[in-house]
């Protein structure tokens, strides 16, 4: 499988182990990924508040790239770089009469015809080839944090259930982990309030990560790097807030299964976490 | 040589404002045929009528035109009054200028040509156009009522006491439909089963009715007057004449565990069972489904204890067909699950419960024998939270429309739970309580002030568990969306209010249309509520749209003066607007070959083959012969004639050509 590439500013800054983890995981799968040249932010999350255009040109000019590039699937594994994707997408295709104006503002021609998923789609397909390839399961009880862009809003990104996602707990069950029923799953982590107010985010997140142990959970899963942020970078605030000190690791869901596949840590980025990844030995561990 | 006389009517300002109408008229005038062209202001109006039956009386008219409002408005009114005049009331056709023309048209010439032309065309159609004359029908005076709860109950009571038989179908074992299911009833707060019950009664021993429960329609023929329905009467396994209805059968079934639909699920029954102890007729079911002997070939203990030794275990459902002269249908509504509410944990959590279960919960006939108990682990609840409008007005959900019932049925919860716990806090999150009815707004006040509960204007999140606790998670929407969280012990949903589980394949048995959501339609929103668009079969309570108690029995009333009306006539007249096959003389006898195409293509089953014979007896041809009972009049079977044998009486071919070719 051939497949278009968009790692947005976040993989390659905060969340550089989100983008090794992609890589290493799809290359041992055997997808080829083509990155898509010249891109350019996407637009999250100030264009769309402060100027219309400028959060349609933006996008647009990163799948007029991928079409010059004869990418006909791309795949962004930031949820708010998919999201400003589909949304500009999807407006522009529903009013034909704004592209006219926005190739003139971006210099070059804009179809629409390139499919955007995210990285649960991609890694979705594989599922069964990804149960095969697992040499070392992942015995953990595992919370599935979706956060909010990844399904919501549902017209837009019209993946998996806005109310109670699944996708991600099928995903962990294949390479051997355990989801918890857990509510959470798609409550707000603060967002970008991480850079402008962490004391909203220690409170929000601090709710996640609370619940997440009391439910029983051995790790955080994620698929959105502005999560993991939160619930790992800013886990001092979060500890600070509620008074209690929670070690529980906050991992990428690529990086689940990179671990499950017998990947190397180091290049799944497993170093890179605030919260370091160790595990207590858990029953379930111990039984394996 | 035709004599049309052409009335053109201005329709105070709706044509006449757009329209030169008396330039129409004149216009008229010079068109061959016509005899006699005149406008006026409301040719609807008793002068107008009169004025049209004197000119059709001075000029000898033979054919009218009116141009005015839809045919579906007055075509009616005008045939009548020709008809009066001594004209054929079908050589009155009416030109629809105010919809066709003057509505949709700027005014200007060209608006008036337009009007012009309209009637040009009928007037070339007048020409081809025959006398019909109605066709008579006989009735059967037996009416039948699909659905025994109270809408069905009080249809039934009210043509059986109108002195026609009825036969009341109830597909459950027991009438009694959601009413008897229900506690107590708004906004009186009177218990449902004591007035219920004696109607039920009531309708059992009716000389003129006759129950057919654990019944369903499985087939419907003919057509107003002349039905012939198929009934399967589902085997109930015991001989009813028998059985005394001892319960002792009930008493000694070892398999006891089954969910009981009765109570929602928050209770049990045998395998032999009457719904409820108050379940008319009081004879007991096997549910097969269930039974050990059904599923292991052992057992019958009910078959050892019965005194009279009514149990048949190898009894099969029975088909029986039955005369009817008119159809009511009355099967109800069904409540949406709380399994479809994944922000409401989609029914995993035991304490989130919808409206009917909170109704068992509160019933002295339920399974707590009316003490607030909630389900999962018997507690009394100390803080309830009602949740309005749980998938109603809410697209995506798919219901998008009011299910008109929950602001009062939620208020009449909150009421007898602060009732029946004083110390307990009551919660309502609602968008809007529309509690339009009479003494209905009262009702609510009543629960705000002198019942305490507590009402927040604002939707509802999420629900999930913590620490044994429901956290409702909501916002208060006059509070400037401050966020509310409230720790409940228990959860009542208002879910939307649906159509009944196979209402569709039911209203497709009987032709009847229905709309998006499978409630049946109407044949008129406002003028005709209770009829369908099929002749003979009427609508009654919640299987039309979300109903009340109140309003259910109201139409049911209604729709038994309809079944009355029908009834009050020996012979049925119809519109002569039927389908028929071209006959003549030999050796072609019909333009019909045979091919009988029609018959498939009839969505009525209006079509039979016909022998034309000869002296000796010998077929010379079989054709095709339209019952005129049963054809409705779509014209189907003319479009798909190949031979063109068969003619719409008044749009015959050649008449739509004679419109066609004028133009």
């Amino acid at each position: 499988m051939r497949i278009g590439y968009y790692p947005g500013c976040s993989l390659l800054g905060s969340s550089r182990e989100f983008d090794e983890s992609t890589r290493a995981v799809l290359t041992a799968l055997g997808v080829e990924l083509t990155e898509v040249s010249d891109w350019n932010c996407c637009g999250a999350s100030s264009a769309h508040v402060l100027n219309h255009e400028l959060s349609l040109a933006l996008p647009a000019r990163i799948l007029a790239l991928a079409e010059q590039a004869g990418i006909t699937e791309i795949l962004a594994p930031c949820a708010a770089c998919s999201n400003r994707l589909l949304s500009a997408q999807q407006e522009l295709a529903a009013h034909p009469e704004k592209i006219a104006e926005i190739e003139a503002a971006i210099g070059m021609p804009y179809k629409g015809t390139a499919k955007i998923v995210n990285i649960l789609e991609v890694l979705g397909r594989l599922k069964d080839q990804i149960a095969a390839k697992t040499t070392k399961p992942f015995a953990k009880k595992v919370a599935n944090y979706y956060g909010c862009l990844l399904v919501r809003p549902p017209r837009v990104v019209n993946f998996d259930r806005p109310e109670d996602p699944q996708s991600m707990d099928l995903m962990v069950k294949a390479v051997g982990a355990t989801p918890v029923e857990w509510p959470f799953k798609t409550e707000c982590c603060g967002a970008a309030f991480s850079v402008t107010r962490t004391d909203i985010v220690a409170k929000l997140s601090g709710k996640l990560v609370k619940d997440a142990v009391k439910r029983g959970a051995d790790v955080i899963v994620v698929a959105c790097p502005m999560c993991h942020s939160n619930l790992d970078l800013r886990r001092s605030e979060i500890n600070e807030y509620l008074g209690e000190q929670h070690g529980i690791p906050a991992m990428f869901i690529t990086q689940v299964i990179g671990l499950a596949l017998g990947l190397d840590p180091v290049a799944l980025g497993i170093q890179r976490h605030m919260v370091p990844v160790e595990f207590k030995e858990t029953a379930a561990a111990s039984a394996q | 040589m035709s004599r049309i006389g052409v009335f053109t009517c201005h329709c105070g300002e709706n044509i006449g404002a757009t329209v030169d109408c008396a330039k129409v008229a004149e216009m008229c005038k010079h068109v061959p045929g016509v005899a006699h062209s005149v406008d006026y202001k409301y040719m609807c109006s008793d002068p107008g009528q009169r004025m049209m039956q004197e000119a059709i009386k001075e000029h000898n008219l033979d054919g009218v035109v009116v141009a005015a409002c839809s045919p579906r408005m007055h075509e009616p009114t005008f045939r009548r009054a020709v008809s009066n005049a001594g004209v054929n009331p079908y050589m009155c056709e009416m030109a629809n200028l105010r919809e066709h023309c003057s509505w949709v048209h700027e005014k200007n010439d060209a608006t008036t040509q337009k009007a012009a032309d309209l009637i040009r065309v009928l007037v070339e159609k007048i020409k081809h156009n025959t006398p019909l004359y109605p066709i008579k029908v006989p009735v059967t005076k037996t009416a039948m009522v699909v659905g025994g709860g109270v809408a069905g109950i009080q249809v039934a009571l009210d043509i059986a006491n109108g002195g026609h038989k009825v036969i009341l179908v109830e597909k459950s074992p027991s009438i009694g439909g959601h009413m008897s299911q229900l506690s107590e009833t708004f906004p009186t707060l009177d218990c449902s089963q004591c007035i219920l019950t004696p109607r039920m009664v009531e309708a059992a021993q009716h000389p003129n009715i006759t129950l057919m429960t654990y019944s369903e329609v499985e087939k419907v023929d003919g057509f107003i007057g002349n039905f012939k329905v198929t009934v399967r009467k589902k085997a109930r396994k015991l001989d009813e004449k028998l059985c005394t209805g001892c319960g002792l059968c009930i008493q000694k079934c070892p398999n006891k565990k089954i969910s009981d639909e009765f109570n929602e699920g928050l209770g049990t029954r045998t395998a032999i069972y009457v719904p409820f102890p108050q379940a008319v007729p009081n004879r007991p079911v096997i549910d097969t489904l269930n039974c050990t002997f059904y599923k292991t070939g052992k057992c019958k203990v009910c078959e050892k204890v019965c005194p009279t030794n009514a149990i048949r275990f190898e009894q099969e459902d029975e088909l029986v067909t039955i005369d009817i002269g008119a159809i009511v249908l009355a099967t109800g509504f069904k409540l949406m699950k709380t399994e479809a509410f994944p922000e409401y944990g989609y029914g995993k959590h035991k304490d989130i419960i919808d409206g009917m279960q909170f109704e068992r919960l509160a019933s002295a006939s339920g399974p707590t024998a009316g003490v607030m108990k909630r389900p999962s682990d018997g507690k009394e609840p100390e803080t309830v939270v009602f949740i309005a409008c749980s998938g109603s007005r809410d697209r995506s959900k798919g219901v998008p429309y009011c299910s008109k019932v929950c602001c009062m049925y939620t208020a009449k919860h909150a009421m007898l739970y602060k009732h029946k716990v004083h110390s307990g806090k009551a919660y309502v999150f609602y968008m809007d309580i529309r509690a339009a009815g009479k003494d209905y707004d009262e009702f609510v006040r009543r629960a705000i002030e002198e019942d305490d509960v507590k009402y927040i204007r604002g939707r509802v999140s999420k629900i999930y568990e913590e620490d044994g606790k429901l956290i409702v998670k909501g916002a208060d929407t006059l509070m400037g969306g401050e966020p509310v969280e409230i720790k409940a012990d228990m959860v009542v949903l208002a879910t939307a209010v649906q159509s009944n589980d196979r209402s569709e394949e039911l209203a497709q048995t009987l032709h009847v249309s229905y709309d998006t959501y499978g409630f049946f339609a109407e044949a008129h929103p406002k003028l005709r509520p209770v009829e369908t668009n099929t002749g003979g079969i009427f609508l009654a309570g919640a299987c039309q749209a979300p109903r009340d108690i109140p309003e259910s029995v109201a139409q049911a009333s209604a729709a038994a003066s309809k079944v009355l009306g029908l009834f009050s006539q020996d012979q049925l007249t119809r519109e002569p607007i039927v389908a028929v096959v071209n006959r003549q003389a030999g050796p072609t006898y019909s333009y019909c070959v045979g091919c009988f195409l029609c018959q498939t293509a009839c969505p009525y089953q209006a079509i039979e083959q016909e022998q034309i014979l000869a002296r000796n007896g010998e077929v010379i041809k079989t054709i095709a012969r339209i019952n005129p009972g049963l054809c409705q009049g779509c014209g189907t079977c003319v479009a798909t004639c190949r031979t063109k044998a068969i003619d719409l009486q008044g749009f015959s071919n050649e008449q739509l050509y004679a419109e066609i070719m004028t133009l």
